[in-house]
């Protein structure tokens, strides 16, 4: 008769795992890193001299926050949640009006084909030292709304599908038709502070 | 009463142990900086971990503030800096990774929702310099307004 092997104790074996999930539950966190992304324009090399770029001034949205976190759009007076209408309204240039930005017929390819677009339009955010980072946030956040609504809605028009289930090469053309062109001046003060 | 058969508890525990592994990140580092994350709805996932670098932004927790007051304070890594270090320590960190990386490298700011834009414009400055293009506010998701 084989020698009979004892068995292992396991009792303790619910406890050790117990006391590893503790440790897991203690060191990590939840959340999950989500954010705003931007990107940030080249730096200026130090020799070439900074020249101001003639823009047109109908291409160009001025957004102007203060260091009372006010917000105004093209010299008036403007709440945040207002902000999203007006820039789709600038970006899309639907009437062609004289006073937003200048229209360029361009042929995208199928299924777009000659698509009128605001191809220089610039939206200029500029803030105060003293503007509190959430102001700042709220107005870069309605800005990349506007043109994620506007792309979205190009999507289902030619795709008939939202613009993130679409494939990256797609998502690139419709890009192309809406190309999210917000600049950042350098913070100056604009009164109403220090 | 017959004992409870309590073999598969281990089994069980295990579970959810490598439950807990997979859906949570471990802390990057411990805060020296209070912050509170603004909101924001169009918010996108930062992809891989590895190419993400943290500027956190904030008022300095309750133990520090004696020594380093109330003020606004930047932290890298693991310790206070001034925004001066922020380029090398970009360049730095960019230079210890691999080199078809090395151009997806994303920034994530990690700042009060209070904080002053004027820190967070220098520090954009500094990230322009040292060509630490791909940046990400850090933010929560909001519903609506």
């Amino acid at each position: 008769m084989a020698k009979k092997i004892p068995q292992i104790n396991a009792s303790s074996m619910a406890d050790i795992s117990f006391l590893l999930l503790i440790f897991f539950l203690v060191t990590t966190s939840m959340d999950v890193n989500q954010g705003l992304a931007r990107r940030l324009p080249a730096p200026v090399p130090p020799d070439q001299k900074v020249e101001d770029t003639e823009i047109n001034k109908r291409n160009l949205l001025v957004v102007k926050i203060n260091s009372l976190n006010q917000l105004m759009v093209q010299g008036q007076l403007m709440e945040v949640r207002q902000l999203r209408e007006e820039a789709k309204k600038f970006i899309l240039n639907a009437n062609d009006d004289a006073f937003y930005p200048k229209l360029y017929e361009e042929d995208f390819g199928a299924p777009f084909g000659v698509v009128r677009y605001t191809r220089d339009h610039v939206i200029s955010v500029q803030n105060d030292v003293d503007t509190r980072y959430q102001s700042y946030l709220d107005v870069q956040n309605e800005l990349v709304a506007a043109y994620n609504e506007l792309r979205d809605e190009c999507a289902r028009k030619y795709f008939h599908m939202p613009y993130s289930e679409l494939d990256e090469d797609t998502q690139k053309r419709i890009q192309k038709i809406y190309p999210q062109k917000i600049s950042e001046a350098e913070p100056k003060n604009y009164g109403g502070g220090k | 009463m017959p004992a409870l058969n309590t073999s598969s508890l281990p089994d069980i525990i295990f579970m959810l142990l490598f439950f807990f592994m997979s859906v949570t990140s471990m802390k990057e580092v411990s805060y020296k900086v209070q912050f509170t994350n603004p909101q924001a709805t169009e918010l996108t996932k930062l992809e891989k971990k590895s190419l993400v670098r943290y500027i956190y932004v904030g008022t300095p927790t309750a133990e520090f503030r004696k020594q380093y007051g109330v003020e606004t304070r930047i932290q890298l890594d693991d310790a206070f800096a001034d925004k001066s270090e922020i380029g090398d320590y970009i360049i730095n960190e960019r230079s210890a990774m691999k080199e078809s990386d090395q151009g997806l490298m994303t920034v994530s700011i990690k700042a009060d929702k209070e904080t002053r834009m004027g820190v967070i414009a220098d520090i954009k400055q500094e990230l322009r310099r040292a060509y630490a293009l791909k940046i990400s506010y850090a933010a929560t998701q909001r519903t609506s307004f």
